[in-house]
């Protein structure tokens, strides 16, 4: 079981994603449309493409936008969670152990003590989020099935991450279930919501693009959107 | 399938039809006849096939439901935050929904819809500056509104008001006849005051094409000659169109793109018609947005800007004065509590957001303006805004929506309120009828008037000196 996680799946799954969400982005850049949209993308290819590095740069800064500064709690677990899920599975040693095996590359790793706190920092995040929409009336009107399926899917790795990490109980079996809870998430990326993982520099950019060229930007306002 | 005679999915566009649907007194058939509207829904799935393409539908899919666009919402704020008013949740159970139906729904779905589209959404944009995702939610109401419309279920005023575009190229049956009449006869009004003071009417390459929303010629004609007194004694060389005058859409607020381009291309055909150097538009927020920063698109200029460069009239006014051209008397400036409206869409959606504040340091003594909070870019909407103001059926919801604006004047502890916008300004009052919170509320043309200095040779020439002198015993 292991060894075909860790063979054939490993390598299906990656490029599933990696395929998938080259599709993807190739299909929302070449579905958007200057009259659909109202946004003049080719006229103004510098000012738009200030806009969208701007609005991605802003909004990856923690408290880097109103909107963030508006809701620190919830900035705080928003950080809190996605800086562990993306430099977790990329710099872990153990992944790139893994890495370097598999596809024969590795670059900078996290000490483990940064690793723990980053994993338990995402864990307790994730709680927090969970219990965000649990309890807000204005989450619980948004959530539904999917969602909670996305916060599973996404929260397996780290537990079972933890749990191998720890030696709590089956050493193996915890690493199996962690390589594939993994896997899962490279497969749900170009088919779910957490295609954002992508999206979210192509859907940010396009909002940047929109307020650089004929919105907000246009008249040499530097804002945030 | 039954369509009414009032209410159906013909736009209106004859003179005619507009005076029928105006004699139906708010709508009372109107509505009646929208409940039993059958819904095309081959050609509502067509148009969502041809037209929701990936910006929308990736908003609608990546939706993280996270909900903090909740806080952005003034609506959800005012309405003790009613989950029901999350911007997510408004647009993911309407045009979300059609969606995933295909278009299948049915008559009481889109009577809802309607309702959402123009009485929980004023197309502000401000949540679209809250959400990580940049998720628009305006944006899609917008698109929504294009699909109710192109149904039928539109508010009976949008009705009229895209039709009046159909027919007059304004937002009200004012011919262009009507419209120069009305302006020149103001003008005569204040000629004595202000000798030499003309409508300069279609002249060609003049530097400034004055272009108004109609509103003015009807209701407010004294807005037309401050206009003119204004540029008369800054030495503009202006001119007004006598067709293609109007810069407001009421098209846009109800949706009908079809009328919005044809609008907006009146107006830039008399650009083409007349080359002025530039466009300066009243003061109007919506109309600005329609003209300057969504009219392109819809009349197809792909580099998306206006045939000659046009700008809102605060961007004129602050112009003017930094360069001298109008002078202000420091003893005229206003000594008393004031604080400024930022209109959501010139502000947020087309950074403008120092203009206004630049002439409030020429006209207001300093320690007397309060910004409100939060401001900016970040207002909030009137209260009134996306034609939420215009609509009999929703006014309840909107004088809950004024609440808002309300508490943030009141914060500020203002007398004056500054609103550089029609629907702002229109909000604005409707919410001191409603609350009587004791404020007063001004455009600028108005106020900048009063407390101008006019150069000698523009003053009156005083006829008589020896009555002048003894004039003075009084």
């Amino acid at each position: 079981m292991y060894t075909l996680l860790t063979g054939p799946v490993f390598y299906l799954a990656l490029g599933v994603c990696m395929i998938g969400m080259i599709v993807r982005f190739y299909r929302y850049f070449n579905g958007l449309s200057w009259q659909l949209d109202r946004v003049a993308y080719k006229a103004w290819p510098s000012m738009g493409f200030k806009g969208a590095v701007r609005s991605i740069y802003k909004w990856l800064i923690p408290y880097g936008t109103y909107s963030w500064r508006s809701q620190p709690v919830m900035t705080a677990a928003f950080f809190g969670f996605h800086i562990g899920a993306v430099l977790l599975p990329l710099f872990l040693v153990a992944h790139n152990i893994f890495l370097k095996e598999k596809l024969g590359i590795s670059w900078f790793t996290l000490s483990t003590s940064v690793a723990d706190i980053l994993t338990w920092m995402a864990v307790i995040s994730l709680f927090f989020l969970i219990l965000r929409r649990v309890v807000l009336p204005e989450v619980r009107i948004l959530t539904d099935r999917k969602d909670w399926g996305i916060l599973l899917i996404s929260m397996a790795p780290f537990i079972t991450g933890l749990l191998a990490r720890y030696q709590v109980g089956d050493y193996s079996f915890w690493l199996t279930a962690h390589v594939l809870t993994g896997e899962i998430v490279l497969f749900a990326i170009p088919f779910t919501k957490l295609s954002h993982v992508f999206l979210f520099f192509a859907s940010r950019a396009q909002l940047g693009m929109d307020f650089g060229i004929k919105r907000g930007g246009i008249r040499g306002t530097k804002m945030a959107w | 399938m039954p369509e009414g005679t009032l209410c159906n999915k013909k736009p209106v566009d004859t003179a005619e039809g507009i005076t029928t649907l105006l004699a139906d007194q708010s709508g009372k058939k109107y509505y009646e006849e929208m409940t039993k509207l059958e819904i095309d829904s081959d050609l509502l799935w067509k148009t969502i096939q041809n037209t929701c393409k990936s910006r929308i539908r990736t908003w609608l899919e990546i939706c993280a439901h996270c909900g903090m666009c909740a806080d952005s919402c003034f609506l959800y704020l005012v309405n003790n935050k009613d989950p029901k008013q999350v911007p997510a949740y408004k647009i993911q159970s309407t045009l979300g929904e059609i969606i995933k139906r295909k278009g299948k729904v049915d008559n009481a779905f889109m009577l809802h819809t309607m309702e959402v589209a123009w009485s929980q959404c004023t197309c502000c944009n401000r949540c679209g500056t809250y959400c990580p995702h940049g998720i628009d939610t305006g944006i899609m109401f917008g698109y929504l509104r294009g699909l109710c419309y192109q149904q039928g279920f539109v508010p009976w005023e949008m009705k009229i008001g895209a039709g009046m575009h159909r027919v007059y190229n304004a937002q009200m049956d004012i011919t262009s006849e009507d419209y120069i009449d009305t302006f020149q006869w103001m003008v005569e009004e204040s000629e004595e005051e202000y000798p030499g003071l003309t409508l300069p009417v279609d002249v060609e390459g003049a530097d400034i094409m004055y272009t108004v929303n109609a509103r003015e010629a009807k209701h407010y004609p004294e807005d037309l000659a401050e206009a003119a007194i204004l540029f008369h004694i800054a030495g503009e060389n202006w001119t007004v169109p006598s067709k293609g005058w109007e810069l407001t859409s009421l098209a846009m607020f109800a949706g009908d793109w079809a009328a919005c381009k044809m609008q907006v291309q009146s107006v830039y055909d008399a650009m083409d018609r007349l080359k002025p150097k530039r466009m300066v538009g009243t003061e109007c927020g919506h109309a600005h947005r329609a003209t300057v920063v969504e009219g392109p698109y819809w009349a197809g200029r792909p580099d998306g800007r206006t045939p000659v460069e046009s700008i809102h009239y605060i961007e004129w006014l602050a112009e003017a004065l930094r360069t001298g051209k109008l002078k202000i008397d420091p003893a005229k400036r206003i000594k008393e509590p004031c604080t400024l409206q930022d209109s959501c869409n010139y502000v947020r959606n087309h950074g403008l957001r120092e203009v206004a504040r630049e002439i409030i340091s020429y006209i207001v003594e300093p320690g007397y303006f309060i910004d409100m909070s939060p401001n900016k870019e970040h207002n909030f909407c009137c209260g009134g805004g996306g034609g939420f103001n215009g609509i009999g059926r929703f006014r309840k919801q909107r004088n809950v929506g004024l609440k808002c604006k309300r508490d943030q004047i009141l914060a500020t502890g203002a007398k004056l309120v500054i609103a550089p916008c029609h629907n702002c300004w229109d909000a604005i009052r409707d919410l001191e009828e409603e609350f009587e919170i004791g404020i007063r509320w001004s455009f600028l043309k108005p106020l900048i008037i009063k407390m101008l200095i006019i150069p000698d040779h523009l003053k009156p020439v005083e006829e008589d000196v020896e009555d002048d002198v003894e004039g003075d015993d009084e």
